[in-house]
């Protein structure tokens, strides 16, 4: 690989770091309003951007301190939406080979955005360097426009008066269908989704707000079960 | 303190455990089929159900108001390929104009 290559290869990672952060930021515009609206403080909204950093469960916390939900319904919730930040981790470990300080800052900047764009990159050129700069770069420019665009979003709805008049309470799900919907690809992936919703909907009436949604997490159990049992029948076969 | 303090302390220590467990954890302990299959998952569920509690709930009574037009204006707009803060504000404007106009409440 020539040094040519090594610099081309540079600039599409910036480029595409770039662009990725900035798309990120506007709906970080959106999270910090609805969270202002939605009661949270500009502190706590914030420190979720700085420190929890990774959008799905950040929505899910604040969605469901809003519908009325406790704070272990919320804090369950969040989690578990964090959980695949850890599968994110394992695919990454070989790619960055970091310790120290450097893993602990790889791990809070392991999301869905730095994740793909690093995978996006042939390791095996330029001995990964361009996979690790991916990495990095996007990572950090998520991080400063996500934190920058939820400020401007959280300040922007201080000043809004009835957050129903101008239909806020309907951009939370409508962000909610955004985020599941790039996942919804096959027949699998809809009927979870609509098994789900089901389930939520049908438990609303009977369980305290947060303990439905929470609920679902069974129904992504069973459809996990499920598929490793028809992965075995096709191996089998 | 607040219980929201709270939910945002936790809530943040436990998502970045999950962050610094996939760097840490032995790779026997998360890769295996059932374990990636459900987390392959729950995002879907959990996210699904939420999308449904948010348009249709309020407490605990199921409610059909101006959210769930609002609802079906986000599904034109992603059937559109809009971006993510296109497909919000198109909600929300959505939401408002119905109850501006009084079709729901």
């Amino acid at each position: 690989m020539s040094d040519e290559d090594w610099q081309r290869e540079r600039r599409t990672v910036i480029t595409n770091a770039l662009s990725v952060g900035a798309a990120t930021g506007a709906y970080g515009i959106s999270f910090g309003a609805i969270s202002v609206t939605g009661g949270l403080t500009l502190l706590q909204t914030q420190v979720l951007s700085a420190l929890m950093f990774t959008g799905g469960s950040q929505f899910a916390l604040v969605g469901v301190l809003i519908g009325g939900g406790g704070a272990a319904s919320a804090i369950a919730t969040s989690v578990m939406l964090g959980a695949r930040n850890a599968f994110y981790g394992l695919r990454l470990a070989p790619i960055l080979q970091v310790s120290g300080w450097r893993r602990a800052a790889a791990a809070q900047l392991t999301i869905d955005e730095s994740t793909a764009m690093t995978i996006a990159r042939d390791e095996r050129q330029f001995a990964g360097r361009g996979a690790r700069l991916a990495f990095w770069l996007t990572g950090i420019s998520v991080f400063v426009f996500w934190n920058a665009s939820t400020l401007v979003g959280a300040v922007s709805a201080s000043a809004i008066g009835d957050p129903r008049a101008l239909g806020l309470d309907a951009a939370i799900p409508a962000g909610f269908l955004a985020l599941v919907w790039p996942r919804l690809k096959d027949r699998r992936s809809w009927s979870i989704a609509l098994g789900a919703g089901l389930v939520a909907l049908v438990l609303t009436p009977f369980l305290s707000p947060g303990i439905p949604v929470l609920a679902t997490a069974l129904v992504a159990v069973v459809a996990g079960v499920l598929q490793v049992r028809r992965t075995a029948g096709e191996a089998a076969t | 303190m607040s219980a929201t303090w709270l939910a945002v302390i936790l809530g943040t220590l436990g998502c970045y455990a999950f962050k610094l467990a996939g760097a840490s954890v032995p790779e026997s302990v998360l890769d295996r089929p059932h374990v990636s299959a459900i987390a392959d998952a729950l995002p879907i569920a959990l996210l699904s159900a939420l999308v449904v509690v948010q348009t249709f709930a309020v407490g605990m009574t199921l409610q059909l108001d101006a959210r769930a037009a609002g609802l079906a204006a986000a599904v034109v707009a992603l059937l559109l390929r809009a971006p993510f803060i296109v497909v919000v504000v198109v909600a929300a404007a959505v939401a408002a104009a119905v109850r501006a106009l009084g079709w729901m409440p």
